[in-house]
């Protein structure tokens, strides 16, 4: 079905598209991929006066490798972040995330920046980058700003972005030497969101853990940090004993509701299980064990 | 009174201008403009890959894209592979001789990602194919023919190449 009508502008600069965010407050959304906000016009559950494409501003897709950290450009769309080796090698974790992530038609559209921005609980690099400790750069009228990954999901759908404000770019820092993550994804099949995932970061000193960030998708009103579970490892040698107890922290304090993915209990006995998988995956790749 | 745009966008080697409505859909525009109809239109939903074809390089859905934006972008559809020829391209030539296809309705777009993927691939593995195929979906054949279509395509287009690389103006980058 064809979306209600609206105003289409590409505008070439980003200050362009800010002045026009900035025209219609409320009324002017931005269009990056589209693979969430075409199907929703099409579906006529929103209607949007004003479209302002993102496509023909230059300098907005890039991934790049500086000293304390990898910066990546809102409109990285998620295939180049799949096939990209300094992924791969610097952050597994978002390579796990984006090789899951829909379907491969749908990541060669869709971009890091359109995921974050439409704070979607079930999409999955808002837990990715919360757990990374990733670092948003949000543009409007007077300037940039920057905010961490974990401030930016107010709630389902809602963010710390201003109506005429743009996300330009995600800031990635390196963690220590010995440090590793993995996002584990539990779903039926391609085509749909997860029934639960889980990203977990991790940073050892000698055996013990010294840093470790956790977060969930599809199983809580927005992404957050799961900061019991998180303090069940940390200072604690990694074995069964204290991953299991991380594990059941995820699982008791996550808010899964009972629906057409499966009921509340088989949610969280999903959690328990991808989050043990999550944290010893994390910890091999850290060089644990 | 929404203003429409003027667009051009170049489909299968030729250029099409079109002033359309900000709203109208890529897949639309291919079939209903342009007047391809090979391009098809399953779910609308962008879960069943029908609508598949290329752009700038790459496989997406065509249900899901604006025509205003693939405003300047190259287009390759199921029509552009064979276009000038009288032999079908390798992959489509695969898909008849291993039975990748019964009603035929998901074979353009599964033919395009097909394509997408051996322009990317050398050697593809099967676990790479049944990947690279997850946002297509076929009612009919269970899969297995359509698996073993494409990796008898991979083999062809080792042998005889690419014929579309004989024509420029529809070569894609993938
Ligand atoms: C069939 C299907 C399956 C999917 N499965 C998954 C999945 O498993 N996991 C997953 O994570 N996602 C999934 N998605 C969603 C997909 O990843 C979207 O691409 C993504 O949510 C939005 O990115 P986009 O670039 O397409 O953004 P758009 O749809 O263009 O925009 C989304 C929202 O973000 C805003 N926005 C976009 N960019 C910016 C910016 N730079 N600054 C400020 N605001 C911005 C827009 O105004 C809009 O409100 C799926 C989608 C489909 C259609
Ligand atoms: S018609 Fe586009 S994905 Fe089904
Ligand atoms: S051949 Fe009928 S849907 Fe695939």
């Amino acid at each position: 079905m064809n979306p209600p009508t609206f105003e289409y502008f590409a505008p070439t600069g980003i200050d362009e598209v800010i002045d026009i965010l900035a025209k219609y407050p409320g009324e002017a959304k931005i269009l990056a991929g589209g693979q969430s906000i075409i199907p929703l016009l099409k579906s006529r559950i929103s209607s949007i006066p004003y479209l302002v494409s993102l496509s023909e501003v230059k300098g907005l897709s890039y991934i790049d490798e500086g000293s304390e950290g990898v910066r990546i450009g809102a409109m990285t769309i998620d295939s180049d972040l799949e096939n990209s080796d300094l992924v791969k090698k610097r952050f597994p974790i978002l390579h796990d995330a984006t090789e899951q992530l829909a379907d491969p038609l749908v990541r060669n559209v869709g971009t890091i920046g359109g995921n974050l921005s439409h704070a979607d609980p079930a999409n999955d690099l808002p837990a990715v980058m919360i757990a990374l400790g990733a670092r948003f750069t949000l543009r409007g009228k007077g300037g940039s700003r920057e905010v961490e990954a974990k401030d930016f999901f107010l709630d389902t759908f809602t963010t710390a972005l201003e109506p005429e404000e743009v996300l330009t770019e995600i800031n990635i820092p390196f963690w220590g030497k010995k440090s590793g993550g993995a996002y584990v994804k539990f779903k039926k099949n391609t085509w749909n969101f997860s029934v639960a995932a889980v990203a977990v970061q991790l940073e050892l000193d000698g055996n013990r853990c010294r840093k470790a960030h956790i977060a969930t998708t599809s199983v809580s009103p927005k992404s957050g940090r799961m900061e019991k579970a998180e303090k069940a490892l940390i200072g604690a040698e990694l074995n069964d004993h204290a991953i299991s107890k991380a594990a059941a922290e995820v699982a008791t304090s996550s808010e899964p509701v009972s629906d057409s993915y499966g009921p509340e209990e088989y949610k969280r006995e999903i959690l328990r299980r991808i989050t043990r998988e999550a944290i010893n995956k994390a910890l091999s790749r850290a060089g644990g064990n | 009174m929404v203003s429409k745009k003027n667009i051009s966008i170049t489909v299968n080697g030729e250029a099409k201008e079109a002033e359309v409505e900000p709203r109208m859909l890529l897949a639309h525009f291919l079939r209903d403009v342009v007047g391809l109809t090979g391009t098809h239109i399953g779910c609308d939903t962008t879960n069943c890959g029908a609508c598949t074809v290329i752009m700038d390089g790459k496989a997406v859905k065509s249900c899901t894209i604006l025509a205003v934006q693939a405003n300047g972008r190259k287009i390759l559809t199921i029509e552009g592979l064979s276009k000038g020829r009288e032999k079908l391209h390798p992959v489509q030539q695969s898909f008849v001789d291993k039975h990748g296809l019964q009603c035929g309705y998901c074979t353009s777009g599964m033919i395009l990602t097909s394509y997408w993927l051996l322009k990317n691939r050398k050697n593809v593995t099967e676990e790479e194919i049944r990947a690279a195929i997850s946002g297509n979906l076929c009612r009919c054949t269970g899969y297995d023919n359509i698996v073993e279509s494409i990796k008898d395509a991979s083999k062809k287009m080792e042998e005889e190449g690419d014929p579309i690389e004989e024509h420029p103006e529809i070569k894609v980058r993938a």
